[in-house]
């Protein structure tokens, strides 16, 4: 296998200081940043789309925007948030700018397919956008393009909405290659697996998991565009075609999805907990095993995504017991967390408040996760607004709040500046209300009878929708103390030193901003990434050779 | 000694109350058919499990949170605690016996609700399709039940149904059959009792109902919320759901499945009539069968 060279940095074509970010950059760092910047700008045109849910909802009534575009907007505001924001920012972005660290390496072992794999993203995007505009018409069938309405909805959209999740997905592939390849590979010599930040092993799963379920959402799309296009009949049943087949295929890939999204969280908590309330990461080896456990379990309970569809009740018993079993690995992980949290000397700072409060928000989603697990409980909420609040608790109390808390402890490694403070609790108060306000009542609604993926309800539920609506105007809200605070903060911020947090982790044990080549000597061998209370950032430094 | 004792009750505390929320707080709509009141019965107990997990865990954070907070100007670290084994047993241990708990107590719900019968329709029998149907309806097929139905059956030639909830046993036979069409955007319901075509749905508290139900064109779904009963209506499989009223009212119908644009209108009511005026209903509405 060839090993990234260090000199490959220094050729002289590659453009210095901001431009590297609009360049082929093969530096493992600048292609983080430009997933994180990238995922972000995403991340404001999906809110702006859930935007516009949350106005058409504020009324009973379709009276917003048309019933048409509603269903684009949905598919859009899903879509994007998921293949655009989400999975690119917690792999690629913060894979990508941490993982090398990590093993000890000056780059990812593929710095050329790394390239790759980001540059296929802006394209996708615009690709994915341009539809509302070019094509007439983007995509009116949810993230999900369930046929036969994926069938009978404006096929240009359609089509430009599976190109798009195709090249996402590839790009998602190549990604995750790149992060066994590197976690296996090109460890510095001396260190061991079990010696690894708990990160890479979040990354090592998820991307084993990304690598077996995508290429079967690209098969199945591929088909859905053969419908579509050459009028075949996969999933066609005029022409005898099974619909049910489709989405056992679509949830294959869409379960694991989950977890290609909140994986790699897990691991970004792990790093953040220990460092802030100083204490060694609680039960390392149990945190192993069970995401390697949420890996497997994860592979196996897809269906119960269809317990109302024509699913043998056989199938529906299995499903149950293996979705509930995956609380199991899941609770392993909190009450770890928990316990490295005790007994610490935790410092209450904004990336810990939203580390803390996706504990919160992810323990309520788990909980509601393991009560749909249960086919007779599913049954009566399956595809209301009670699956809408399940997986926002997951996907934005978790992964979300996790992305926030890694920028505020990670900002001043990519910079060398310090968030400001003040701004990132005003950012984390407005979120953290604005969320619960926006997604917990969801729960009553949909257990009372509204159906998900509606433009207008029965007059009943107006108030909560109204309260559900504030809530995500607090969250747009939410969004200003941040963007002021990351780009004040990059011209004026305090200057943070190296290793702001006294980490033990080696990202911190260079300078910060790093150089190109991450370390100006060898790389450290950093055995005990945790070993707050025993070990001294200074004397790790000068344990290496 | 005297904290040992302290936490035990604080936790009995917990449970104590999380039970008696989980089951005095009612999140659910009215009760208004036979599997409403199991279904709640799990609700609550799922109810009470989580109010409990989730004030647990939230206590034990905030607590965290504010007892080992960082002072001003420490800069020492906490305990050098990587694990402990025992412990992590315990919090593997009890995950996993509530969960295996509260599968099989589901198990045993969805059992009462009647998903794990095996599904029960006449007419597919008699047109055969035990002998050339393949896959899941074959499995389902060879379960059915022969009983003569003869009205019905000459309906359903060759039909093949996939089971939603299915219906229990029927001894005396007096089960309403309702076959519903759902397409783009509504739902149609029609008695070969009467031949009754109809945009809502009228059903007697009491008497048990088999819908058999066909999409025209997309994926849609029967959702009553009153009744916690949702099965996807699926172009190409006939499906089967099974319930019985049990409140006379109206109910909403909901479509719970994207189907285009106006989806979020598609929606019609169930009226649960009582037995007198049902039948009202029905002789009032009667058609002269269409002889074939
Ligand atoms: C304890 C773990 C979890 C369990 C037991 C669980 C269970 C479930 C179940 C049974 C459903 C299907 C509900 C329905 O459609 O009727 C569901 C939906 C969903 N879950 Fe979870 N879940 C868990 C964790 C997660 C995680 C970690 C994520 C993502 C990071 C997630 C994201 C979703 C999404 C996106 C949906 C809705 C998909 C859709 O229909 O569009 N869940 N979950
Ligand atoms: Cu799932
Ligand atoms: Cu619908």
């Amino acid at each position: 296998m060839t090993i990234a060279n260090p000199n490959d940095f220094n050729e002289p074509l590659q453009p210095s200081g901001w431009l590297r970010y609009f360049s082929f950059s093969l530096d493992h760092k600048v292609i983080g940043i430009q997933y994180l910047v990238c995922g972000f700008i995403f991340y404001l045109i999906g809110g702006a789309l859930a935007g516009v849910i949350r106005v058409e909802l504020a009324s009973p009534i379709s009276d917003f925007v048309s019933r048409d575009t509603y269903n684009e907007v949905l598919t859009l505001h899903g879509t994007i948030m998921i293949f655009l924001w989400i999975v690119p920012v917690v792999n690629g972005g913060f894979g990508n700018y941490l993982i090398p660290f990590y093993v000890g390496a000056r780059d990812m072992a593929f710095p050329r397919l790394n390239a790759v794999a980001f540059w296929m993203i802006p394209p996708a995007g615009m690709l994915l956008i341009s539809s509302y505009f070019l094509a007439g018409a983007a995509a009116q069938s949810g993230w999900t393009a369930y046929p036969p309405l994926s069938l009978t909805t404006p096929a240009a959209g359609q089509v430009v909405w599976i190109l798009s999740v195709l090249l996402l997905g590839g790009s998602s592939i190549f990604g995750a290659i790149n992060f066994i390849a590197t976690v296996l590979k090109l460890r510095r010599p001396g260190l061991k697996l079990m010696q690894l930040p708990m990160y890479c092993w979040a990354m090592l799963g998820t991307s084993i998991l990304a690598v077996l379920s995508t290429p079967v959402l690209a098969g199945t799309l591929i088909l859905l565009s053969f419908d579509i296009i050459a009028h075949t009949g996969f999933f066609n049943p005029t022409l005898g075609g099974n619909v049910v087949v489709y989405q056992h295929l679509f949830w294959f890939y869409s379960h694991p999805a989950v977890y290609i999204m909140v994986l790699p969280a897990f691991g970004l908590v792990s790093e953040i907990l220990p460092v802030h309330a100083r204490k060694p990461l609680f039960g390392y080896v149990t945190m192993v095993y069970s995401i390697m456990a949420i890996v497997f379990l994860g592979l196996i309970v897809w269906a119960h995504h269809m317990f109302t569809s024509g699913t043998p009740p056989w199938m529906r018993l299995f499903f149950t017991i293996a979705t509930s079993f995956i609380a199991v690995p899941t609770g392993i992980k909190f009450f770890n967390w928990l316990a490295t949290l005790w007994g610490g000397r935790i410092a209450i700072n904004s990336a810990m408040l939203f580390a803390c409060a996706f504990i919160l928000n992810f323990v309520f989603g788990g909980i509601t996760g393991v009560a749909l697990a249960q086919v007779p409980f599913d049954i009566h909420v399956h595809d209301t607004y009670f699956v809408v609040g399940h997986f926002h608790y997951i996907v934005y109390g978790g992964t979300v709040f996790v992305i926030f808390s890694s920028l505020y402890h990670w900002y001043p490694k990519f910079t060398g500046r310090l968030l400001n403070e003040d701004l990132g609790r005003l950012h984390f108060l407005l979120t953290f209300i604005g969320f619960n306000l926006c997604f917990l009542p969801q729960h009553w609604l949909g257990l009372n009878g509204m159906p998900r993926r509606v433009a207008e309800y029965d007059p009943a539920f107006t108030t909560l929708n109204q309260i559900s609506s504030v809530g995500a105007l607090l969250m747009a809200i939410s969004t200003l103390p941040l963007l002021i605070n990351v780009v004040v903060t990059a011209f004026k911020g305090e200057i943070a030193g190296d290793n702001p947090w006294n980490a033990l982790t080696p990202e911190w044990l260079t300078s910060s901003p790093p150089p190109v080549e991450n370390w100006p000597g060898e790389a450290p061998l950093v055995k005990e990434p945790y070993g707050y209370g025993h070990t001294e950032p200074a004397l790790a430094q000068e344990a290496t050779p | 000694m005297r904290r040992a004792a302290g936490l035990a009750l604080a936790t009995i505390a917990l449970i104590a109350t999380g039970i008696w929320i989980g089951f005095n707080v009612n999140l659910l709509p009215v009760v208004a058919s036979a599997n409403a009141p199991v279904y709640d019965d799990l609700f609550k107990l799922l109810f009470s499990i989580g109010i409990i997990l989730f004030v647990g865990i939230t206590i034990v954070l905030v607590y965290s949170l504010f007892k080992f907070r960082r002072r001003v100007g420490d800069q020492g670290d906490g305990l050098a605690i990587e694990g402990n084994l025992p412990l992590e047993i315990v919090w593997t241990a009890i995950p996993a016996v509530v969960v295996l708990f509260i599968g099989i107590y589901s198990y045993d719900i969805y059992e009462r609700m009647g998903g794990m019968t095996s599904f029960h329709d006449h007419s597919a029998m008699l047109a055969g399709a035990s002998d050339n149907a393949s896959g899941i309806g074959a499995e389902l097929a060879s379960n059915i039940e022969v009983k003569a139905h003869p009205e019905i059956a000459n309906t359903e030639q060759g039909k093949r149904y996939w089971a939603g909830i299915a219906s229990m046993d029927d001894p005396d036979n007096k089960t309403l059959p309702v076959d519903v069409t759902a397409m783009q955007f509504a739902f149609i319901f029609h008695y070969p009792e009467g031949n009754i075509t109809s945009g809502e749905l009228h059903v007697s508290a009491g008497q048990p109902v088999q819908l058999r139900m066909e999409a025209r064109d997309v994926i849609h779904a029967f959702w009553v919320p009153q009744f916690r009963l949702k099965q996807d209506i699926i172009p190409g499989q006939p499906t089967l759901l099974s319930f019985t009223p049990t409140k006379p009212g109206t109910y909403p119908i909901v479509c719970a499945e994207l189907c285009g644009p106006y989806h979020g209108g598609m929606r019609t009511n169930v009226v649960v009539h009582d037995p007198d005026s049902f039948q009202t209903w029905l002789d009032q509405n009667r058609q002269p069968a269409i002889s074939a």
